[in-house]
């Protein structure tokens, strides 16, 4: 029987990897930096499960694609399925206005709309509400994707990969680019921070025209605060501006959160191809699935799926953008 | 057309290539609209080359690279991202921008001059982006600029001209020196309009990369500006008060 060889133990492999043994197949996967942790940048999302959201500012695909998404999550792990929240200073509604004709499936939510859903949040006259999004803990996804590959067998090695296998799929981001010639780096930075008094219970995004912002909760709270779009692969710290930036939208949120600890900081570089989308290529024996940019979680599962069609049943979807095989 | 530091530019337009959905999408705008020009920022993105990926796209477009010193709101800053720029693009153009402002970000135009003779003394060719005052553009072309960027509205605002009269007089008062209106144009009017004024110019960056279809928004920006430019060398009519008929009255039965 074939064997299938996963590199790379971030969202794109273990979602590829749990595809392929849910399909039958007979899988492995060897990442030498050991089980999900904060050596991948997956670690670092923000888990929203969002295509509305995003298609504010992304392309087609994510919108559609993204929509697989909270079904196979939900499957595997905890989603909360509360919906996204999309807020704006009295100042900035002209980028609520904006937002809302970019993109579908919201409910206009005034004054009292947005104190019923969070009654945490101080000051906002009108927002957005898409209560078909969702959200989950990136590494508690993580690790239930590990744990359920383990129990269907799937042997992990904490290793490189062999040179010469066969069937090999390549899910290493960054790490690939030699590979993979027009794959670059977004650098992303975030900080986690424990607001016991606050309470909000789903993704709040704040417009604004240079600083947009979300905030996730993650339960006893514990929020993830992101993310910076930099074009630059520097992964080296978070930098002051950034942290000011997140800070002090968090702080428009609720002034409660100046009163916050912060827990820790995160940054790291989104693997992209020049659109912001996906692509699986097969270049020899190897199938190279990368490029989810700021989409880790939301298209991890259509990607997932893309290479197990190709891997399987050599069908084509239409994220294959080369085929070489 | 004046020219910019003795360089003819293939037309007046000139985009900035912060703020786009993807490098893709910001590909085909500067395919669309033929800009000549791209600036780029390096203040946040430049610590340690690190921003070399981008950048090389930037170049890949095969116009000429302004880079800008966004984001920098002291001299010292200013000069330094300035020489960086010049290290890593082999260019001697700086886009200077000083910002005073936090909302507005308005220039500190007192900064603007001094570091505008720092660099132009250091080899620089400096576009300052600048007020529509008219002592602060003298003070700035003494400090060796030899172009002048005043805003037309705050960076991102897309309210067009706020003050044509300052455009006109800078105009007037600067015959032989290019004059970019950079920052505030929202729409392809608004750069028409500059243009129509006589500006050598438009630099724009917001109205297209924000733009639900930002190629078309691009092309609809180069297709303003080349409108107005051919309107400002047509020499437009004068606005009147009273209809002047296009074909006489006298001889026709008016009943």
């Amino acid at each position: 029987m074939t064997i299938w060889s996963v590199i790379g133990a971030g969202v794109c492999g273990l979602a590829v990897a749990t595809e392929l043994a849910d399909r039958g197949a007979k899988v492995q996967i060897f990442d030498p930096a050991g089980p999900p942790g904060p050596h991948g940048c997956s670690w670092w999302a923000g888990g929203m499960l969002a295509p509305w959201c995003e298609y504010e500012n992304a392309e087609e695909p994510v919108l559609r694609l993204g929509q697989e998404a909270i079904s196979w999550w939900a499957e595997r792990t905890k989603v909360t399925k509360a919906g996204t929240l999309v807020v704006a200073s009295k100042r900035d509604l002209p980028d609520l206005r904006r937002f809302a004709r970019r993109t579908e499936s919201f409910t206009d939510a005034g004054r009292e709309e947005i104190a019923a859903l969070e009654p945490d949040l101080h000051g906002f006259g009108k927002g957005l509400y898409f209560a078909a999004e969702a959200h989950l803990d990136p590494r508690k996804a993580l690790q239930d994707l590990f744990r359920g590959l383990s129990e269907k067998g799937v042997e992990f090695h904490k290793a490189f990969a062999p040179q010469g296998l066969d069937n090999v799929v390549d899910c290493r981001g960054l790490a690939a680019r030699e590979y993979l010639y027009d794959l670059r780096g977004v650098k992303g930075e975030m900080l986690i921070i424990r607001a016991p008094d606050v309470e909000i219970t789903r993704p709040v995004r704040l417009l604004h025209p240079r600083i947009p912002l979300y905030i996730v909760p993650r339960g006893d709270g514990v929020y993830m605060l992101g993310a910076t779009t930099i074009e630059s692969e520097d992964s080296s710290r978070i930098t002051a501006r950034s942290m000011l930036e997140l800070l002090s939208a968090a702080y428009a949120l609720n002034p409660a959160f100046g009163e916050a600890e912060v827990l820790e900081t995160g940054v790291d570089l989104r693997p992209a191809f020049p659109d912001n989308l996906p692509r699986i290529r097969r270049l020899g024996k190897t199938i190279y699935a990368n490029g989810l940019y700021r989409h880790g979680y939301l298209l991890a599962p259509a990607v997932a799926k893309g290479v197990a069609e190709l891997a399987l049943n050599n069908t084509h979807s239409e994220m294959v953008d080369e085929d070489r095989a | 057309m004046r020219k910019f530091y003795g360089t003819d530019l293939p037309n007046p337009l000139m985009l900035g290539t912060a703020q786009y959905p993807s490098p893709a999408i910001l590909e085909e705008a500067f395919r669309a609209s033929g800009a000549g020009v791209a600036t780029v920022s390096l203040r946040r993105e430049g610590a340690g080359g690190a921003g070399q990926t981008f950048w090389q796209m930037i170049r890949d477009l095969g116009v000429y690279i302004l880079p800008n010193t966004a984001g920098c709101h002291t001299v010292k800053e200013a000069v330094t991202t300035a020489q960086m720029a010049r290290e890593v693009f082999g260019t001697d153009w700086i886009k200077l921008e000083l910002i005073g402002h936090t909302d507005s970000l308005q220039p500190d135009v007192f900064q603007l001059v001094e570091a505008a003779r720092i660099l132009s003394e250091d080899g620089f060719q400096v576009f300052p982006y600048t007020t529509e005052d008219l002592i602060v553009g003298e003070r700035l072309l003494e400090a060796g600029c030899e172009v002048l960027m005043p805003w037309g509205a705050p960076i991102g605002s897309g309210r067009g001209l706020n003050n044509e009269y300052g455009l006109r007089a800078m105009r007037a008062e600067f015959p032989d020196t290019p004059l970019v209106v950079d920052a505030g144009i929202g729409l392809p009017s608004h750069a028409a309009h500059a243009m129509e004024l006589g500006y050598d110019a438009v630099l724009l960056n917001t109205a297209v990369a924000r733009a639900g279809d930002p190629a078309l928004m691009a092309k609809a920006m180069a297709q303003a500006v080349e409108a107005g430019r051919l309107a400002y060398e047509a020499d437009p009519i004068e606005a009147r008060d009273m209809a002047e008929a296009s074909t006489p009255v006298i001889g026709k039965a008016f009943l």
